[in-house]
């Protein structure tokens, strides 16, 4: 593959085109080699993959598993402005097993319609896994600022998670905690593309295992986060295997009760000025997150059970 | 899957049509719908279109409906033209009293989901099912109070007429 379409590719997918040629001693070059075949293993991100008779198909069965085994509830819809380009910002929950975004997924594209293109950006590795390529016909795309781009300039929704797999991994203790890491990408995006971010919070994700640590030690030692942009190696107590590292094959989610609540649009040139300040911006959405995740949570009695 | 609910009303059948052909109503008596927005330019009549939701489970399921068959004072049904697959009727008849039986139809279902589809259309038939039944008991009520308030202003106006 000549080097420009390498470096291209990558770029789509999120990722520098040298990130994975380096890696120390024998551990460092199996894990070059994982993270070559891993790369190999994303597709390139292409919009027109999301595919709304295929959601529409899914929809009852993404409905029985939200309704049944998650008792899924999704609130202020009506929050999101009906038509046009928006950045919808979560909190991620659940390891790599997401049922918060599954939940959402399916009251968004039952709300809206499935003609209403709504994109996810997703980590390269959960895109790579075996057996989850039909997330790309959900409209997931690998997470990018240029994927990030192409979805808003087209006119779609699009659904991120600036914590990703740092907030994603948390643990269990703090599954009440709206943790972006200090990442403020989403802002630049929404400013960018002018485009009103609506805030999305979510309750009950982090209570589908017991995770324990997010392993970021683990990983630098191991140099994950320089091959695969895996800033963490969590470890959790989860079904089927017991104790889980890494998470990588996923997991059995308990039937825990989420909970999903759309806050109002915030247009932010309106509501900060003609060049809002990055940091005074991330510590309004964030505090509004928080502020509605405490509430979210004071409605529940117990864990998993809601 | 197919629905229904029935219940008799106090009423004509007019003063009942008058409700249940407004859309401006919807909200205030049907059980469970969540919007219910013209988006026709007639808000009423053949042709009409609505964007509709229903809360079933942990969804709001609905999509744009138009109105196909426009009967004044006793028949309108309604398909879907997107969203979930759908078919509605408000279905009045006359009864003896100045009374007028009342039937709320609803069958729906996603063409093409297979098993899982036919499976969801029967986990959710229940709560569909309740809310039609509360929808035409609030109806009932509605528009019998509505009735009443209406008469006892009548003999109000009457009583100050004579007096």
């Amino acid at each position: 593959m000549p080097e420009a379409v390498t470096a291209e590719r990558a770029a789509r997918n999120g990722h520098s085109a040298d990130e994975d040629s380096s890696g120390p001693s024998l551990v460092g070059g199996l894990l070059s080699g994982l993270a070559r075949s891993v790369s190999s293993r994303i597709p390139t991100a292409d919009l027109d993959e999301r595919d709304p008779d295929y959601i529409r198909d899914n929809l009852p069965r993404q409905w029985l598993a939200a309704s049944l085994y998650f008792r899924g509830e999704v609130r202020g819809l009506g929050n999101i402005p009906e038509k046009g380009p928006v950045l919808m910002v979560g909190n991620h929950s659940g390891g790599n097993i997401t049922p918060d975004t599954a939940v959402f997924t399916l009251a968004f594209c039952a709300y809206f319609g499935v003609e209403r293109a709504f994109y996810q950006l997703a980590h390269n590795l959960v895109l790579s896994m075996p057996g989850l390529s039909f997330l790309r016909k959900f409209g997931t795309v690998a997470a990018s600022h240029e994927n990030a781009r192409k979805a808003l300039e087209s006119g779609a929704a699009l659904l991120v998670y600036p914590g990703g797999d740092y907030e994603v991994h948390r643990p269990f203790w703090e599954r009440n905690r709206v943790d972006f890491d200090g990442r403020k990408g989403f802002i630049r995006l929404a400013l960018d593309q002018d485009v009103p971010i609506v805030p999305v919070v979510s309750v009950g994700g982090q209570e589908t295992a017991l995770f324990l640590t997010r392993g970021e030690g683990l990983s630098k030692a191991l140099g994950l986060d320089r091959l695969l942009r895996l800033k963490v190696l969590p470890i959790s107590i989860a079904l089927p295997w017991i104790v889980n590292v890494g998470d990588m094959l996923g997991h059995i989610p308990l039937p825990a009760k989420i909970t999903v609540e759309a806050l109002p649009p915030i247009h932010l040139r309106q509501e900060f000025g003609p060049e809002p300040d990055l940091d005074e911006v991330y510590d309004h959405v964030t505090r509004l997150m928080q502020e509605t995740l405490d509430a979210l949570a004071s409605e529940r009695t117990l864990p998993v059970i809601g | 899957m197919r629905v229904s609910a029935s219940i008799d009303v106090a009423a004509s059948p007019q003063v009942v049509w008058d409700q249940v052909s407004d859309p401006t109503r919807y909200l205030d008596f049907m059980s469970g719908i969540t919007r219910w927005e013209v988006c026709s330019e007639d808000p009423r009549g053949l042709g009409a279109r609505y964007r509709m939701s229903m809360r079933v489970g942990s969804a709001e399921i609905g999509g744009l409906v138009e109105v196909i068959e426009w009967v004044e004072g006793r028949d309108m049904a309604w398909t879907s033209v997107t969203g979930l697959d759908q078919r509605g009727r408000w279905r009045l008849r006359e009864r003896p009293g100045g009374r007028t039986h009342v039937e709320l139809r609803l069958s729906y279902g996603v063409a093409g989901a297979g098993f899982w589809g036919w499976i969801s259309e029967r986990v959710g038939a229940p709560t569909v099912r309740g809310h039609l039944q509360h929808t035409v008991r609030h109806l009932k009520r509605q528009v019998e109070q509505e009735q009443t308030r209406r008469r006892a202003a009548a003999r109000r106006q009457a009583g100050v007429g004579t007096s």
